[in-house]
């Protein structure tokens, strides 16, 4: 198997000399040799490194799209294992739901010590039926759900250590390769759910698209997207700072990424790439000359996915805590306190001396 | 029966539907690999799929899944690590010590920098907590680094209130953060957090055990702050004279039953150091700024007549092992303390006291929200309460205010009354007088006249009289 390299690409190089070890006396370390200047905060990093893989890490993607359009193939091939529900279900007999459902399935997965646990939201029967209106509801309904749960939770009295994050970090909206333009259908979800989620279109089945047929359904879709006030991720507004931007600017000229996906291995040149076997050639998945699913894979999981997480929780969940607070608070106001009753305690003296009625 | 129930799995799809909980429809099954035959399926909402599998380190819940390649996401701690980079540390040290134990010495040893500030006097007329923030930087990283002192800590004849300033400082601090917590709005993003993450505990190096003060101090901050203990000044103590006195201190504290920080077992790669460490304590650490020249090197250290104390020497002292323990290896650890077990003391401890419960004992958790509710149409209730309450006294005030006003007129118009009625009175009597004189005047008059006119009748008579008389005699 052909192992990626880190591109380069999209990673901030911060310039991270790596932490020297802690001196640990008793290991032959001549104490205080050399090391007048070395106070050692930079062992912090190891040491946050050493919590983070001892608590692993969660990750929790949504795929929508119509059926038939790659999703749980795409699954399987950016995460390199059967993760996706069709892989689970034995049954022969496809079946197209009445209505959508939302099914999620968690997975443990380990890499190099580092454990996550993976969660594919699935959401068979988007985009199906004859009448589509309101498709987008129970996905919506999921997404806030998912952040009423954290919530309830980080209300607690008595709260977990650690909270089960079950929000949804990513949403993956696979558009149908028809090299025209949005529909309407897609254009009305990706409006929607762009306030409440960072989602990252992909034209699927991209093998079915020349290159220049590609670069103009592209050109297509940004502009759509632009016209409609769509913001997908990387959102602008949330880019931090000039790297930050420069970075991003080069995924927004990029996106939508066409992707293929594939979990069967075909013999190319003599190494066995994941790829698609045709009459008329073989399409590598992971080349980049032939498709863009090595950027996605690049952006979700190798150099992003902290910062999808980060906007999730620091902004999708915090948009949703204020509208939910405010909510049930009726204040129009949002800067007042949930607890605004620390003077309920005071309440009984000042009051009557205020008043003046003593002074009749 | 389970098989069969798994099998028309499409058919039940709906059904299961509308037995599910609404929130997330979620069924989930997988055909074990490498043939249990054995399905599990358990219909809850969120995951926990109990699967008992060949796979390696299954958690409660997802069940694991070998890759085929690399994916790649190995690269989360170091994407994590960046962030935080980027994002910048903070550490928050508070030192507890009587004045004059060199704790500002021994920061400045720690951190390799001089801090601020002059020595303060012993004249403090109470516990003071002086709070100073510095930005330190050392390859990328940057700390922002708060050092909390203790101002005339143990200078006061009477010592009785000496933890409470220290208490309640802490206490500012966890209550600056719930209110960000709880706020509408808020940027905990970017929040400067200010609690305190460890508590360096300065003991006098007397060589025989813990000041009172110290022990009543200590027992009152093991519940808020990660406590420290270390022996101040220690090349005060000779080599054996350290080890009793260390074997008294940890008994007293055991005794006592203060909780002191424990450096953490649990992860292999620094249980052991850790462990050994913690029989160390509390260190015995001696601070030095200054510099002095031993062999070829200048090293800090402190100079005597009879020798030089090396401040990074084992032998002489622990300060290697307190930086060791305090910065290089459980920086990290001591701020997960304070935030998942001191902060989450006071939090519950504080909203407990609110009124605010987790769980109703009929059925469902509470809400903070629908407590908040409630308590707040009480307060509601009870304003409109005494708003009708201050109404009432205001109008009865008045209605009194009204009737002694018309009192004090009644009065008035009596004596007024009375005052007229005198006055007529008076004027009466003196018309009268006045009448009566006037009649005295009269008779006065009238006699007067009468007198006269007699007299003027016996004026005339007595001349004739008189001229009788006068005839007479001259007869």
């Amino acid at each position: 198997m052909s192992s990626f390299k880190t591109s380069v690409m999209f990673f901030r190089c911060v310039n991270m000399s790596a932490p020297q070890h802690p001196h640990l006396p008793g290991k032959a370390a001549t104490p205080g040799a050399g090391d007048f200047s070395y106070v050692g905060i930079d062992a912090i990093l190891e040491q946050m490194r050493r919590k983070a893989m001892k608590q692993g890490f969660e990750l929790n993607i949504m795929v929508v799209g119509q059926s038939g359009l790659g999703k749980s193939t795409l699954m399987n091939t950016l995460f390199k294992s059967k993760v996706s529900r069709k892989s689970l279900v034995s049954t022969p007999e496809e079946r197209i739901p009445q209505t959508i459902e939302i099914k999620s399935i968690s997975h443990d997965i380990e890499e190099k010590g580092v454990r996550m646990k993976l969660t594919v939201i699935d959401t068979p029967g988007f985009g199906d039926q004859i009448n589509n209106e309101n498709c987008w509801q129970p996905i919506m309904k999921f997404i806030n759900d998912q952040y009423e749960q954290y919530l309830q939770e980080e209300i607690n009295i008595d709260r977990k250590k650690r909270i089960p994050d079950s929000r949804v970090h990513c949403c993956i909206y696979f558009i149908p390769p028809t090299g025209h333009c949005l529909r309407p259908l897609d254009v009305e979800f990706m409006r929607r759910l762009s306030k409440v989620v960072n989602i990252v279109p992909v034209i699927a089945k991209a093998d079915t698209l020349t290159l220049e047929e590609r670069d103009s359904f592209k050109q297509t879709i940004r502009e759509e997207l632009r016209a409609n006030g769509i913001d997908v991720y990387p959102q602008k507004e949330f880019d931090e700072d000039a790297d930050d931007r420069m970075i991003n600017e080069k995924i927004r000229e990029m996106i939508p990424f066409a992707v293929v996906g594939s979990d069967q291995e075909y013999q190319v040149n003599g190494k066995r790439l994941l790829g698609r076997k045709t009459k008329w050639g073989t399409i590598e998945v992971e080349n980049i000359a032939h498709c863009e699913f090595a950027y996605l894979r690049d952006l979700l999981i190798r150099t992003h996915m902290q910062n999808i997480k980060d906007i999730t929780s620091s902004i999708h969940y915090e948009v949703y805590r204020v509208r939910r607070l405010n909510e049930t608070n009726g204040q129009p106001n949002g800067q007042f306190s949930v607890l605004l009753f620390f003077p309920l305690t005071h309440l009984h003296c000042p009051v009557k001396q205020q008043c003046g009625v003593e002074q009749l | 029966m389970l098989t069969s129930f798994l099998c028309t799995h499409t058919q039940t799809c709906t059904s299961l539907k509308s037995i599910l909980f609404g929130r997330i429809h979620l069924i989930q099954k997988f055909p074990c690999s490498k043939g249990h035959g054995l399905f599990s399926t358990s219909i809850r909402p969120n995951v926990t799929l109990m699967h008992k599998g060949p796979c390696s380190t299954v958690e409660k819940g997802a069940r694991a899944v070998p890759l085929a390649g690399h994916v790649g996401f190995d690269s989360m701690p170091d994407q994590l690590v960046n962030k935080s980079v980027n994002h910048g540390f903070c550490f928050n040290i508070l030192c507890v010590g009587e004045t004059g134990l060199g704790k500002s010495t021994l920061m400045d040893t720690l951190f390799n920098t001089k801090f601020e500030g002059e020595p303060t006097q012993h004249n403090q007329p109470g516990v003071q907590l002086k709070s100073n923030t510095y930005e330190l930087q050392e390859s990328n990283v940057r700390l922002k680094l708060t050092v909390v002192n203790t101002v005339g800590f143990g200078d006061q004849i009477n010592k009785e209130d000496s933890y409470k300033s220290i208490v309640e400082f802490i206490d500012t601090q966890f209550e600056a953060y719930l209110q960000e917590e709880l706020k509408i709005k808020r940027t905990l993003h970017s929040y400067h957090d200010t609690r305190i993450h460890a508590c360096l505990y300065f003991i006098a190096p007397t060589g025989h055990s813990l000041k009172s003060l110290d022990l009543v101090t200590m027992k009152k901050l093991d519940s808020k702050v990660n406590i420290i203990p270390i022996i101040a000044k220690s090349d005060a103590i000779s080599k054996s004279e350290l080890t009793k006195f260390k074997i008294k201190i940890t008994s007293e504290l055991v005794s006592n039953g203060v909780q002191i920080y424990q450096f953490p077992t649990d992860d292999e790669t620094v249980a052991e150091i850790n462990a050994t460490m913690n029989g160390h304590l509390p260190f015995a650490v001696v601070g030095s700024t200054e510099e002095v020249k031993i062999g070829n090197k200048m090293v800090k250290a402190r100079q005597y007549p009879w020798g030089t104390v090396q401040v990074e020497n084992e032998n002489h002292c622990d300060f290697v092992k307190l930086r060791e323990m305090l910065i290089r290896v459980n920086m990290e650890d001591l701020r997960e303390q304070t935030h998942t077990r001191h902060y989450e003391l006071y939090r519950r401890c504080k909203l407990e006291e609110m009124g605010f419960k987790d769980t109703d004992p009929d059925c469902k958790p509470f809400s903070l929200q629908e407590t908040y509710e409630a308590k707040r149409n009480e307060f509601m209730g009870e304003l409109q309460k005494k708003e009708e309450e201050m109404r009432q006294m205001f109008v009865q005030r008045v209605k009194e205010k009204e009737a002694e006003l018309k009192e004090a007129e009644k009065e008035l118009h009596e004596k007024f009354d009375r005052l007229k009625k005198l006055h007529q009175d008076e004027k009466k009597k003196l018309e009268d007088k006045k009448k009566s004189l006037d009649d005295e005047l009269n008779g006065f008059k009238q006699k007067k006249t009468a007198a006269e006119l007699l007299q003027s009748q016996a004026q005339q008579a007595g001349g004739s009289t008189t001229l009788k008389r006068d005839k007479e005699r001259k007869k």
